[in-house]
């Protein structure tokens, strides 16, 4: 009984803090982020932290350094006299019961005005569909399972390029490596059985049918899986002229592995960012992973450029090099804070009114993408994306198209 | 039979192998205090994250590595049994369940605070690199850990069997009342279950960290194997996890070669409940 009291008092005291705190200081903007912060995702929601955390710092603080780019100049929201923003952080543990569940909680306790989220494809699906129930603004940054903006909902903002823009960039892509010399005759599609992995391997199977290339072989397998030798044994059989990987970053780790162990180098793989894109990733098997073709949005930039500034906060921040799926998340979060500051006040319903309003310039924005405009369904409709390889094994250099190469693409695939 | 399918089986026996090595000290515990470890992955977890440590500091391998870990990890087992198993014996079936899995969590969490969540990986020749006999590939690190299941096994088996340590050990798990009548301290017993336990898994992880990436929630993906493992072989069966570890390696390789990587695990959990259906005890546990 005694422990029950203290705890109630403690409890009570905490309140009081709390509201006295609240009183006196500036407003906050409350904003919930779910992200896999623990779970075999873990790596990548404890970047994707870092890169809130950075867009957080760069957006509370003045950075007149960063130039055009919004709400960098002043410290804090200017649209709501500089009211600065909070972010809740949720763990959804790499699950989509948990994602659904954590966001309940930030909406329903934490009262947050609007989220972001959730990394993987199959827990943003669930944890958007209660905040649509609680019309309350869902802003994400980084999925892309083309059924996300497909079930008709009001509240749902994706800025990332989908898999659609994706497939249809490998398509060209690939039509240009052919016309210089490369065989693509025959593709192998290797994806793991989760929302994103088995999304996209349908979405790049009929884009391949429908632009007159082969159809993919299709290798699905078993995400988190103990072993991938069979797989890796099943492409060395079929030889494909061309392997696309869709793995999160444990089995893009096992996959380089095991390749290397079975000694198996097709001539090209490409890799839908995820897994590939993940530092941790470039860390572990980079040396052994030599020449894989990647797709990305995001590139560093000349030195003393915004986004070169904004790449090193971020390495401050979580002491590895921005990588695509951070940067997308960290736009993701700037486009929902720009909508409130136009906003100018912290309703829902006036939030999504602002976000559907979006339209933002290249040069307001730190990633690759010909601007930000919503369709009818929240998608970003200018959201693009360039093709990267990592030539020398440690870092990634744009590759294709011509107009924003760094170098030409090298091929074959080299691996170790 | 083609290349390919023979490196299919041969992959798929060194995989078991590994399979059977980090099921070892799962089966022992289970076999000398019907206890089930659901901490067992986060052990194989700890194991690999004293391997990637000492190869850190000093640029070994596992030959530095794998005693390294066999000894922190059995020390680890002695402070687990003092400090946690002891006293939830004594309780309900429900706490000792709850308990091993409090201590799973606790050790998980402890290495996402300490280690962080990247994954980490050692580098791909610190066991010698890759053999190609008649064009059957043989990675030197899975060979080895291979090697050393083998090694393990049999070890248990003639500790258990053969040496009175062994006889003991076994005298308590079976009426710990009566075998401190003839003189036989319990305790001490189970503290050594649990230090040999532990040591073995502790190298099990040391020698899986040469080919496999190493992350805090590594455990939760070999955990489930390994409560298979034990299983097929029979509770507290040294030799049944072997048998079973292979078994599973085998039957997964060419499931996922054969029919599709998406559905071996349908085919290999259905062989083995209905095998459970015929046989309960495993393939060499008591009835």
């Amino acid at each position: 009984m005694k422990f029950k009291h203290i705890i109630g008092l403690l409890g009570a005291a905490a309140i009081s803090v709390g509201l006295a705190g609240h009183a006196s200081a500036q407003q906050t903007i409350k904003i919930g982020a779910v992200f896999p912060l623990s779970g075999n995702a873990a790596s990548a929601g404890n970047h994707a932290k870092a890169a809130i955390e950075t867009a957080v710092e760069i957006i509370n603080n003045a950075h007149p350094e960063l130039g055009n780019f919004p709400l960098a100049k002043d410290a804090g929201l200017a649209g709501l006299g500089g009211a600065k923003v909070e972010v809740v952080y949720a763990d959804n543990q790499g699950s989509p019961a948990t994602g659904q569940n954590q966001t309940l909680r930030l909406i329903t306790e934490e009262k947050v005005v609007a989220l972001t989220g959730a990394y993987q494809s199959g827990i943003t699906l669930t944890a958007s569909a209660i905040a649509e129930k609680y019309g309350i603004p869902f802003v994400n940054g980084e999925s892309v399972a083309a059924n996300l903006t497909e079930r008709g909902f009001k509240w749902f903002f994706r800025v990332t390029p989908v898999a659609s823009d994706f497939a249809k960039i490998y398509v060209d892509f690939l039509k240009d490596m052919k016309a210089g010399g490369a065989k693509i005759d025959t593709v192998a599609l290797v994806h793991d059985n989760t929302e994103y992995g088995t999304s996209v391997a349908s979405v790049v199977t009929s884009v391949f049918k429908d632009s007159g290339l082969a159809t993919p072989l299709d290798v699905a397998y078993a995400a988190n899986a103990t072993d991938v030798q069979s797989q890796v044994l099943q492409l060395k059989e079929k030889k494909p002229d061309v392997v696309i990987m869709v793995t999160y970053t444990s089995d893009a780790i096992l996959y380089s592995k095991t390749m290397q162990a079975l000694d198996y180098k097709p001539p090209m793989i490409i890799a839908d960012d995820s897994g590939y894109s993940d530092p941790s990733f470039i860390k572990a098997v980079g040396k052994i992973s030599q020449g894989v073709f990647n797709r990305s949005s995001w590139s560093v930039g000349p030195k003393g450029s915004p986004t070169a500034l904004i790449a090193e906060m971020y390495k401050k921040n979580s002491g590895d090099e921005m990588d695509d799926t951070a940067a997308r998340q960290m736009q993701g979060f700037f486009v929902l804070c720009e909508a409130i500051n136009r906003a100018g006040s912290t309703d829902p319903a006036k939030i999504q009114a602002a976000l559907k309003a979006t339209d933002l310039k290249p040069d307001q924005l730190m990633i690759g993408y010909k601007g930000v405009k919503f369709d009818d369904k929240g998608q970003n409709v200018l959201a693009a994306g360039v093709i990267i390889q990592l030539q020398d094994g440690e870092n990634y250099v744009a590759v294709w198209p011509k107009g924003s190469a760094e170098k030409p693409p090298v091929m074959p695939y080299k691996g170790w | 039979m083609s290349t390919i399918l023979v490196q299919v089986i041969v992959g798929g026996l060194l995989l078991g192998a590994v399979y059977a090595l980090f099921s070892s000290g799962l089966t022992l515990i289970w076999g000398m205090m019907n206890i089930v470890n659901f901490a067992h992955g986060d052990f194989v977890m700890l194991g690999m994250y004293v391997a990637f440590v000492i190869w850190t500091l000093f640029g070994a391998g596992p030959m530095l590595g794998v005693p390294v870990a066999a000894l922190l990890l059995a020390t680890l087992g002695i402070v687990v049994y003092f400090g946690l198993i002891r006293s939830i014996m004594k309780g309900p079936m429900l706490a000792q369940i709850l308990g091993t899995f409090g201590l799973a969590l606790l050790l998980r969490y402890a290495a996402f605070w300490w280690f962080g969540a990247n994954f980490l990986s050692l580098p791909e020749n610190i066991v010698g690199g890759t053999f190609d006999i008649f064009g059957i590939r043989i990675q030197a690190s899975r060979l080895l850990a291979g090697v050393v299941a083998l090694l393990v096994t049999g070890g248990l088996h003639i500790l258990l069997t053969r040496t009175s340590l062994g006889s003991k050990m076994l005298a308590v798990a079976e009426d710990s009342t009566a075998a401190q009548l003839m003189g036989i301290r319990p305790d001490t017993m189970q503290a050594i279950a649990w230090a040999i336990a532990a040591g073995v898994t502790g190298i099990a992880g040391a020698l899986i960290a040469t080919f496999f990436y190493i992350v805090p929630t590594v455990g939760e993906t070999l955990g489930i194997v390994a409560f298979v493992t034990v299983s097929l072989g029979g509770f507290g069966s040294v030799p049944g996890a072997l048998v079973a570890g292979l078994l599973i390696g085998v039957i997964e390789s060419l499931s996922a070669y054969w029919i599709g990587a998406v559905y071996k695990d349908i085919v290999v959990y259905s062989l083995f409940l209905s095998f459970l259906w015929f046989r309960p005890q495993g393939l060499m546990g008591k009835s």
